[in-house]
């Protein structure tokens, strides 16, 4: 017997109850579609984070202090910051970086109190491509003088000048009154940190004045950015950085109490937890891919016992039992594949509205269409070969007999 | 020529040991070409075990069967597929039709089995036509079989057993679920294709539908008796 008359066969078979084979081939279908999804859920989530991270600026390397080292939170200083400035080479800037309390905030006879107000140095525009909107950012001597001076965020220049540009007026912060020298672009959150809500100001100043009574002290520094001159600089910068600070700080460097990242370290990190995330949810669509099997082996099983007098009579025709056995299991084939066809649909096509209604982030994985579809064939060999060997052993005499 | 069947001392045995029965007790039968016999028996005495054997659906539990010149009481499953394909035409009782199929697919069944001939569908569909065309049924070709009588699904069922033109039609009972007018019909067309040179065997309980056939075959016990005995054995 031909293939092509056996899959014709086949199909003409499945045709014939179009509304069992729909169902049939729903588990699949569902399977499917899920396994899209939820790779393009957990990929869209990925892509979300690398590029908020993406976001903190280009070629970056951030040291911060150990996190679990005792006392380690006070170990990085500005002065550890400025001897990275003076001695690292192939480095464009640094801007250290230091937020206090939040403040209480007077301006344009309005007080907002809760604003976040964070110390950075005179490179922090250029180190964090961070651009200043309308007036200028403070230089470094501004920065050493703790001139009263104040960048004001796109939002909070809004929340207290509406429309009117703030450059020259001041602003009073805690109890400093601090002249405001330029405006933000707009930003937005950026990995949770709205850039937009915040007073940037020299971070000397915030040491002198809103640091002091806090239990963080006089020169701490939260983080330090590093900006490379190109990609491939990084790693030697990372050793110098390394080198530098471990001697500092009279540590080994096998045994920092501070840590030197890349974007990618952290980008690695986020998803090694998202990974586990991403896992689980392939196996519940995997899970669902296979009750979608077992589906399709609990209806051939049934059509199998049905259709004994048919089987027995294509044997009397002069069916060979392979030929029985090609059609049972072309029609699990067929079954699968559709299912696997409509599910890659519903899946683009869920993954894309997920998308579009803003639910969440997704990017649709190229690589899990001819995943989830090859899955599906294959269940769809498994899981119709047992059903279609059934078939295929039929006596021709007691299937002819059969009720 | 050899006779189209030759079966020697064919037994057939259900069961085991004290449990045995023997549906088939050593059986010898000849048929020559261009016959056409009736077997008649009482019920259970092994008349439809015999034609399941002659149909190469089952095997005999011993003994020889030749057909067309071919031993075939061991051949493989594959073989025996292909010798119902090309040898074998059969009529059954309860006609056997795909019910979901028209006329014309049903008939055109047997074609898409066949291993020696590759069969394109307009050149089946051509020979099925033909085939319906000669049991008087060609314009019912897309009816049902819930569509058709009892007598015209059993000429589709002739139709279907015709068309790879075997040399032996197998017929158990073929009118046995019809009514006399329809019985005619059959017998009629029965008659057709023994002119024709189709050698038949069929299976029946009455006198007058045996009284078709050339010979008539009387089987007791599992056992061939004289002719004679079949009215008695009724
Ligand atoms: N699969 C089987 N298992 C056990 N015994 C069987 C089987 N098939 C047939 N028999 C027995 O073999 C004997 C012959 O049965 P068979 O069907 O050949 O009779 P028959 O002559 O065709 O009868 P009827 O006229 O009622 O159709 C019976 O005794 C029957 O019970
Ligand atoms: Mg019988």
């Amino acid at each position: 017997m031909k293939p092509q008359k056996i899959l014709r066969s086949a199909w003409e078979g499945l045709m014939l109850n179009k509304v069992r084979s729909f169902l049939t081939t729903l588990g699949v279908i569902i399977g499917v579609a899920s396994v899209i999804v939820m790779l393009a859920v957990s990929a869209g989530t990925e892509a979300a984070i690398a590029e908020q991270i993406n976001a903190l600026g280009a070629n970056l390397i951030i040291v911060s202090p150990a996190r679990g080292t005792p006392g380690a939170a006070r170990t990085l200083l500005i002065d550890d910051a400025y001897a990275i400035a003076e001695q690292v080479v192939g480095i464009t800037g640094i801007s250290a970086e230091q937020a206090p309390v939040a403040q209480v905030v007077k301006a344009n006879n309005l007080t907002l109190e809760n604003i976040a107000v964070i110390g950075v140095t005179a490179d922090f525009p250029d180190v964090r491509d961070y651009a200043v909107a309308s007036g200028r950012f403070f230089d470094s001597a501004e920065d050493d003088r703790k001139a009263k001076v104040a960048v004001l965020g796109a939002g909070i220049a809004a929340d207290f000048f509406g429309a009117d540009d703030p450059v020259g007026q001041t602003i009073t912060v805690g109890s400093t009154k601090l002249t405001i020298l330029g405006v933000m672009e707009a930003k937005g959150m950026v990995a949770d940190v709205d850039y937009d809500g915040r007073i940037y100001l020299p971070i000397n100043l915030v040491f002198q004045k809103y640091v002091t009574t806090s239990s963080i002290g006089g020169d701490r520094v939260r983080t330090i950015y590093v900006k490379s001159e190109s990609q491939d600089k990084i790693p030697s910068i990372i050793a110098q950085i390394t080198a530098l600070l471990a001697e500092r700080h009279d540590v080994e460097a096998s045994k920092p109490d501070f840590t030197v990242q890349t974007q990618q370290d952290i980008i690695a990190t986020q998803e090694a937890t998202t990974a586990a995330f991403r896992d689980l949810l392939a196996w519940v669509a995997g899970v669902s891919l296979l009750v979608g099997g077992i589906g399709i082996m609990n209806i051939m099983l049934v059509s199998v016992t049905e259709r004994t007098r048919e089987i027995g009579l294509r044997q009397a025709l002069g069916a060979r039992p392979a030929d029985v056995l090609m059609q049972f299991l072309l029609e699990a084939i067929i079954l699968s594949l559709a299912g696997g066809l409509a599910g890659v649909a519903l899946g683009v096509g869920g993954a894309y509205l997920f998308g579009a209604l803003g639910t969440m982030q997704t990017a649709i994985v190229p690589e899990s269409i001819p995943l989830a579809f090859g899955a599906a064939a294959i269940v769809g060999i498994f899981f119709g070969y047992y059903p279609a060997t059934q078939a295929a052993k039929l006596d021709p005499i007691v299937a002819l007999r059969h009720e | 020529m050899p006779p189209l069947i030759e079966i020697r001392n064919m037994k057939k045995v259900y069961g085991e040991e004290e449990a045995a029965v023997y549906a088939l007790a050593g059986v010898d039968v000849q048929v020559e070409r261009g016959e056409f016999v009736a077997i008649m028996g009482p019920s259970g005495s092994g008349k439809s075990t015999l034609m399941n054997i002659l149909g190469c659906l089952d095997r005999p539990s011993s003994g020889e069967y030749i057909l067309d010149g071919r031993d075939v009481s061991q051949l493989s499953k594959n073989e025996l597929a292909e010798v119902r394909n090309q040898k074998l035409g059969f009529i059954f009782q309860s006609f056997n039709l795909l019910p979901r199929l028209s006329a014309l697919a049903n008939v055109m069944l047997p074609m898409l089995y066949n291993p020696v001939e590759d069969i394109s569908d307009a050149e089946a569909e051509a020979r099925a036509t033909a085939s319906l065309e000669a049991v008087g049924l060609g314009a019912r070709l897309h009816h049902r079989p819930n569509q058709l009588s009892g007598g015209q699904q059993q000429r589709v069922a002739i139709a279907r057993a015709l068309v790879n033109r075997p040399p032996l039609i197998l017929a158990d009972e073929p009118t046995g679920n019809l009514d006399s007018k329809a019985s005619v019909e059959i017998m009629d067309i029965l008659h057709k294709l023994h002119r024709e040179g189709v050698t038949i065997v069929m299976v029946t309980h009455e006198p007058d539908i045996a009284a078709h056939a050339g010979r008539t075959i009387c089987v007791r016990d599992g056992k061939i008796v004289q002719s004679g005995k079949c009215a008695e054995a009724r």
